[in-house]
């Protein structure tokens, strides 16, 4: 019976790992693919069912009217979603520890009304917040600009670092607080020489969540720019014309994905909650 | 010396209510009070976790009720082990040290100092996950001690240890705290055995109140209140009711003629204590048999009376059927008597 069950969940794996790593998979091979081989029908191996051509990722970094250039927009993104992530985690800590450890009241108003009341502002569809963003950054003078992309996405990434901290924050126990305080340090040297150390897994699932969410953003990045600055999703869509080139789609898709796949597999180790055992018993 | 008046908090679970109290340094104090008696959040007051609503407290003099928790010389052992899971054994202890000023070298050499003797010497490296209960309990005493803090406030420290820890911590605590002088030691506990083996003044609280203090063996011997007793005795105490009438104690179908020095109050109303060494097998009194249980080398037996429930214990392993019937004698150098109001008027002649 187990070892039934143990070939069952084998196959179950396998199937699911191809499932998951099909696309990526297919864009690879396509990226390797010049339009011949492309309009050809479905093929997969290089040298045999098609003849690689590197045209798709040369283009990528080749200015000009051939050429698609990825480097500003690259840039671009990158900048945008680190600074506006690390703000909003920085920003949104803060506030989750405070959230978390001390009772803040408003005639009415409670922790949980103001904790929901971050995370309510993801609750809204993006269009409805597009043309009050819009306006204020044009009042700003930030319209098409990293500036302006930071502050909106500040915006968008705090309630989920505000909601993922918040929850973590809950989780460890306020005795730790105390005892530093015991221990000779103010309610700030507190937070900062004993909670912050203890929340990397915290602090690194806010942080991805912010990262992907920015990274992957479409909507504001399309909205809110026009020339000056381009973010990547912008870039790969306006690729999409009446001859896409589905070569440099597809390499261009890869070379997007890579950054946050990076991310994930260096900070994976830190992402296990363990690191509060032997805390409290 | 820590002086404290008239505290009162407003907690959410039990409130401190009008608490006074002078504590010596180089004295162990245990409070000693079931759940919910206060005991922790009058550390936890003390320290400075808890608000005060009224009252003051006093070190050498000094008001500091209103001073940060960090400036308030004192240190806390949480009944949980707490301590830094990202920090090294050695850094644990250390960790007081460096915030107090010290170089991380000197603050090292005397946590490594305070770490050997309490017994964990060979653990300095480890992380306090890698260690057992008592272990990371020892880590957080060593954190505790290592400061000098004039007050050092231990809240159950043992109640999550098993037996054989238990009992191994509670006959080394002498040692470890030995030296603190300067210091005033308290030490909360639900275990009367543990609070009077402990401490050199015991102080009893309920509700929120210090309903008994003084020398552990005076406040057994007597207890002034019913309250106290209560709390103070293991196994416990067994209250029934009953009237003293031309000299003799009346309860239920039992009538007792004082002897043995005992002094009966004036006529009227009073409540019986009978400790459970106040009951022994064989006499005058009819008791069907509940529950019995082994505690170490003595047997408990729970009893029905005609006149209420208690408790006898008996020396050695003993087997008494559940059910049966048991004459048993009340042995009246073992009873108490409380008035109406819940104070001992209890009198014998010496």
């Amino acid at each position: 019976m187990n070892k039934f069950y143990h070939i069952l969940k084998t196959l179950f794996l396998f199937g699911w790992s191809l499932f998951v790593v099909f696309p990526f998979l297919w864009a690879l091979t396509t990226s390797f693919k010049d339009a011949n081989a492309i309009t050809s029908g479905a093929t997969y191996i290089p040298w045999v069912d098609y003849e690689p051509s590197t045209q798709g990722w040369t283009s990528l970094f080749t200015t000009g009217s051939q050429g698609i250039n990825i480097v500003g927009p690259f840039i671009d993104s990158a900048a945008v979603t680190l600074i506006a992530s690390l703000v909003s985690l920085a920003l949104g800590t803060l506030a989750a520890y405070g959230l978390s450890r001390f009772e803040y009241r408003l005639g009415f108003v409670k922790n949980s009304d103001i904790t929901f009341f971050f995370i309510s502002q993801r609750i809204m569809p993006p269009i409805v917040l597009a043309i009050p963003f819009f306006l204020m950054l044009k009042e700003l003078g930030a319209l098409d600009t990293i500036f302006g992309l930071v502050l909106v996405y500040v915006a968008l990434l705090l309630p989920i670092a505000v909601w993922v901290m918040t929850d973590f924050f809950a989780g460890i126990p306020k005795e730790l607080d105390e005892m530093a305080m015991t221990d000779g340090c103010s309610p700030i040297g507190a937070f900062f020489r004993v909670i912050l150390p203890n929340s990397v897994p915290g602090l690194v699932v806010a942080g991805m969540f912010c990262l992907i969410f920015g990274w992957n953003d479409f909507f504001f990045a399309f909205t809110l720019t026009f020339t000056e600055t381009q973010l990547l999703p912008v870039s790969i869509v306006s690729l999409n014309s009446s001859v896409t080139p589905w070569w440099s789609l597809s390499a261009f898709a890869l070379i997007s994905v890579a950054p946050l796949a990076c991310v994930a597999v260096i900070v994976e180790r830190y992402m296990s909650r363990g690191t509060m055992s032997g805390a409290i018993r | 010396m820590l002086q404290v008046d008239q505290l009162t908090t407003a907690d959410p679970k039990v409130s401190l209510q009008d608490i006074s109290f002078q504590f010596d340094a180089g004295n162990i104090y245990t409070i000693l009070g079931r759940t919910g008696a206060g005991k922790t959040e009058l550390l936890r007051a003390l320290m400075g976790l808890n608000p005060l609503v009224e009252g003051d407290i006093q070190l050498d003099g000094q008001s500091i009720a209103k001073r940060p928790v960090k400036d308030r010389s004192m240190s806390l052992v949480y009944q949980q082990f707490i301590n830094y899971p990202h920090l090294s054994v050695l850094d644990n202890v250390a960790f007081p040290l460096r915030r107090q000023g010290k170089k991380k070298a000197e603050a090292q050499l005397l946590a490594a100092k305070m770490l050997t003797t309490v017994g964990l010497g060979d653990f300095l490296q480890r992380r306090p996950a890698q260690l057992s209960g008592g272990q990371q309990q020892r880590v957080a005493l060593a954190r505790a001690m290592v400061k000098k803090s004039r007050i050092l406030m231990l809240d159950e420290p043992l109640a999550n240890l098993d037996y054989k820890l238990r009992e191994q911590l509670r006959e080394e605590f002498p040692r470890l705290v030995a030296g603190n002088d300067d210091s005033v030691i308290l030490y909360t506990t639900t275990e009367p055995r543990e609070a009077m083996e402990l401490g050199n003044t015991m102080i009893v609280m309920t509700d929120g109140r210090i309903v008994a203090s003084g020398p552990p063996a005076d406040l057994f011997a007597h207890p002034p209140t019913k309250d106290a007793a209560s709390v103070i005795s293991d196994p416990p105490i067994s209250f029934i009711s009953g009237f003293v009438r031309s000299g003799a104690l009346y309860f239920g179908e039992g009538q007792l003629a004082p002897n043995n020095g005992l002094h009966l109050p004036p006529d009227g109303p009073v409540t019986i204590a009978l400790r459970p060494d106040a009951i022994e097998p064989g006499g005058a009194f009819n008791a069907t048999i509940g529950l019995s249980e082994f505690s170490g080398s003595e047997t408990i037996v729970h009893l029905d009376f005609d006149f209420g429930r208690a408790i006898m214990l008996v020396e050695g392993i003993e087997t008494f059927e559940a059910g049966s019937r048991l004459s048993v004698s009340i042995q009246t150098e073992h009873i108490m008597l409380f008035a109406s109001d819940g104070q001992n008027i209890t009198t014998r002649t010496k």
